[in-house]
């Protein structure tokens, strides 16, 4: 290991007083970097990674605490005063969050946020601070960066601004930088530049980097060692080809296991037309405002499509693509142009009295599973709800009895039907939005990225219970999702969707093995980077 | 910028408009006129009261005759207060009445501004508890009990303080009624400015300044606060409006003579012109306010820009 350790934990500690109680987030962790060295350290969701990091830094909620060592520059910086804490922080070991859209100061612009802790720590002026601002945006890639210096952060997009979080992290030359999973709130292709970004810095500028993921694909890219963690603990560590080639507890191994898998089995050519969309169109009217013109967004761009009962339409873009908008399109949510047909009939301009027979087939499940529960609900209150509107007739004990049927379906115990969604995980919760359509028993459900907030090994069970439901009902999916392996474990077909338009669709198999377009090319290339693990070759 | 401030003035033409209109017919649907006294006037007499007034024309006529002279911004003649017209009431009143709501909105921006952000940072501490309870104590406790309290402590136990009066301006006459008239403010700003940092001292990019060892200062006056103190703007439009208006009792209890007064004699004598006047005065004070506030936040938020 490395004899040029910069940062040293030793058997860190963080608990965090609760009301109910203590809760141990970090157990004893023992973790080091040498000078330039790129460290990963990986797990699920509440496996303290994160906690672990703010704790070293000092940036613990407040009620948080923390025993053990943490050694920068031969002192213990733990328990350090704010002050003197401050002669580190920002300076010497620098932090980027996973939060692009809200870590930067939405009131101040971009060279202000960046001047800032070069005037503080650097003892530059406002003014050279400003100019040597504008050389970091350089140095981060952001096109037009005297524009952007004086740009707010809402200008810009999550790419742009991770960027600028990155040049602000190496303003002081730091020694040690802290990347706190900066690139799963972006997009494929984005996250491949953003990665690549820090790769290249590190090579030039030589600090060590502290990499905290739940990406196994990442890790494989960029570390030069692991740390696994599970439950505040670290399971295993070692150099990462070790680790992959060679996962010794059985958790690494789960991780390394939990790429979605298999595929779906084919639909017969002859089965019926469920639905066809015919060249629909979504147009939003921006609202320029006082003197600014006001312009048309199109979000859907002529669309068509045609979706046999059985089958699931994987559609793949990048946030922004319209992909979501189509799905509401399809569904009559929103005012589009073109023509769906739906089982041989019109629904295209059909008034919401005329749509609500059918609303109980065509059934909605969002990618939020925590902001699409109400949380003043009863989990078999949210379940049976819609029953009162399409079945009114029903009596309440067989509305509690189909709600606990429709549990168990998604394989959660009916006994927790009268809790409440906060005392659900985030995969349980999609559980109980997927038993929330399935009560009503629809033909088609459209699915908006269902997984993306939900940690890999738990995507995969919720992939598999999909496919276990529509097998058993014959349901007919549209899967809407920026990733692309959840989507070739599950869809017939895939559509390839770009401002609006569609780039490129086909079976799956065909676009994943030979993707006519750059764009698809792009977003695979990005996306397979998990898969390639365990077959390509490892970078040297 | 001045394209949006001229927009919104012109916009508030038709508003006054309607409030005159309603205010006017309702004024005159109350029972009763304004020489109606205990013992009745005699008939003559009467009838050239009405006469001089315009009050024996139909109302609609009356109504023109008032948007006439409004828009010329004469609010006509008191009936109640013979010799004056409304517009020399209101000379007299009106800078009272500002001077004293401005100065209680600024000691309340001020003080509750900075025990909410005192109460945020040591949040459930003994400090914070203090304050809440203070600020719970401030709002519940009418004025009315509260400007007694202090006058009898503060004028004449201790005799720091003059009781009443308004002493044509002098400090020492203001101290009390502006403090009074704050109270309930600070309280309330003190609630606000509380609840919104605590939750902008837990957001992200408060983190992203403390995570690059900003100073105290930085991080909590520059890049929390901010942000903290825009649902207190927001606030500060109605403020305005009640301060001005909720004088009536502050002024009769230390006998100040502004503008509050007339709010309530206009009414209960059926001075239509003095009604209509304070109504006219209290509408514009509103759209002002709100207008400085849209300004005001505009200038704190770069999202918010009208232009």
């Amino acid at each position: 290991m490395a004899n040029d350790t910069v940062l040293d934990i030793r058997s860190l500690k963080v608990d965090f007083d609760t009301p109910t109680g203590p809760i141990a987030a970090v157990k004893g962790v023992d973790i080091e970097v040498g000078a330039g060295e790129t460290v990963a350290i990986v797990g699920e969701s509440g496996s303290g990674k994160s906690q672990t990091m703010m704790a070293a830094m000092g940036l613990l909620a407040s009620n948080g605490r923390t025993s053990g060592v943490v050694i920068y520059g031969g002192q213990n910086i733990l328990g350090l005063s704010t002050g003197k804490l401050n002669k580190i922080r920002g300076a010497r070991i620098t932090m980027i969050f996973q939060e692009p859209m809200t870590s930067l100061d939405q009131l101040y612009t971009v060279g202000r946020q960046l001047a800032e802790p070069m005037v503080v720590h650097g003892g530059l002026s406002w003014k050279q601070a400003q100019a040597k601002a504008l050389e970091l945006l350089k140095l981060v890639n952001i096109p037009e960066p005297e524009r952007k210096l004086k740009a707010y952060p809402y200008e810009m997009s999550g790419g742009q601004r991770q960027r600028v979080m990155i040049a602000m992290a190496l303003a002081n030359d730091p020694d040690v930088l802290i990347a706190d999973e900066p690139t799963t709130a972006l997009d494929v292709t984005t996250q491949a530049q953003i990665l690549e970004l820090l790769r290249d810095l590190q090579k030039r500028l030589g600090m060590a980097v502290i990499f905290i993921t739940h990406d196994l694909g990442i890790v494989r890219q960029i570390a030069d060692r692991v740390y696994v963690m599970k439950t505040g603990e670290v399971v295993e560590t070692g150099r990462t080809q070790e680790i992959f080639s060679r996962p010794a507890h059985p958790y690494t191994r789960m991780l390394l296991d939990a790429e979605p898998a298999g595929s779906k089995p084919a639909v017969p050519p002859q089965a019926p037309v469920l639905l066809e969309a015919q060249k629909v169109e979504v147009e939003f009217a921006l609202d320029g405002g006082f003197l600014r013109p006001k312009h048309v967004l199109r979000a859907v761009d002529g669309v068509s499509f045609v979706l046999r009962r059985g089958q699931t339409l994987g559609v793949v873009g990048e946030s922004g693509s319209g992909k979501s908008t189509l799905g509401r399109a399809i569904l009559n949510l929103l005012p589009a142009g073109g023509r769906v047909v739906y089982q041989g009939g019109v629904i295209t301009g059909k008034s919401r009295r005329e749509m609500k027979a059918l609303r109980r087939n065509m059934q909605l499940v969002f990618q939020d599973p925590f902001g699409s529960l109400s949380p003043r609900m009863t989990v078999g209150q949210i379940i049976s709800e819609g029953l009162l509107v399409h079945e009114p007739s029903l009596s309440a004990r067989e509305r509690d009895r189909r709600a606990c049927l429709a549990l168990e379906e998604v394989s959660l115990d009916p006994a927790t039907r009268n809790r409440y969604p906060h005392e659900f995980s985030g995969g349980q919760r999609q559980r109980i939005a997927i038993a929330r359509t399935m009560v009503l028993k629809p033909d088609l459900v459209v699915l908006d990225e269902p997984t993306s907030a939900l940690d890999r090994t738990i995507q995969k069970q919720i992939v598999e219970l999909l496919r276990e439901l529509q097998a058993a009902h014959g349901l007919t999916y549209i899967f809407i999702s920026h990733d692309l392996a959840v989507v070739r474990a599950i869809a017939d077909t895939v559509m390839v969707m770009k401002r609006g338009q569609v780039v490129e669709a086909g079976p799956t198999q065909n676009i994943f093995e030979a993707p006519r377009e750059t764009y698809t090319r792009e977003l695979i290339r990005a996306a397979m980077l998990t898969q390639e693990r365990l077959a390509g070759p490892l970078p040297a | 910028m001045s394209r949006y401030v001229l927009g919104r003035l012109l916009g508030a033409i038709p508003t006054i408009f309607l409030i005159v209109t309603i205010s006017f017919f309702l004024i005159r649907v109350a029972p009763g006129g304004p020489f109606d006294l205990e013992r009745p006037l005699e008939a003559k007499v009467m009838e050239n009261l009405n006469k001089i007034y315009h009050l024996d024309e139909p109302l609609w006529t009356q109504y023109l005759l008032y948007l006439r002279s409004i828009s010329q911004l004469d609010f006509g003649p008191s009936f109640y207060f013979r010799d004056f017209t409304i517009n020399e009431l209101f000379a007299a009143s009106l800078p009272i009445s500002i001077q004293l709501g401005l100065s209680a909105l600024c000691l309340a921006l001020a003080v509750g501004g900075m025990l909410g952000v005192v109460a945020a940072l040591r949040q459930n501490g003994p400090a914070d508890y203090g304050v809440m309870a203070a600020a719970t104590l401030g709002v519940t406790i009418p004025n009315f009990v509260v400007a007694p309290v202090l006058t009898l402590v503060l004028g004449v136990w201790l005799g720091w303080l003059p009781v009443g009066g308004w002493g044509d301006g002098a400090f020492v006459n203001k101290v009390l009624p502006v403090v009074t008239l704050a109270l309930p403010q600070i309280a309330v700003i003190a609630r606000l400015t509380r609840g919104s940092m605590i939750e902008a001292l837990r957001s992200n990019h408060v983190r992203t300044a403390r995570a690059y060892g900003l100073t105290a200062y930085m991080v909590i006056g520059v890049h929390a606060l901010r942000g903290a103190i825009l649902p207190v703007v927001s606030y500060l439009g109605p403020a305005a409006a009640a301060l001005l208006t909720g004088s009536v009792v502050v002024e009769t209890i230390f006998g100040i003579p502004g503008i509050g007064r007339y709010f309530v004699q206009g009414a209960l004598n059926r001075d239509y012109t003095l009604v209509m006047g304070t109504v006219v005065v209290v509408a514009c004070f509103v759209i002002i306010f709100n207008l400085i506030v849209d300004l005001l936040y505009a200038l704190l938020d770069p999202r918010v820009r009208y232009d």
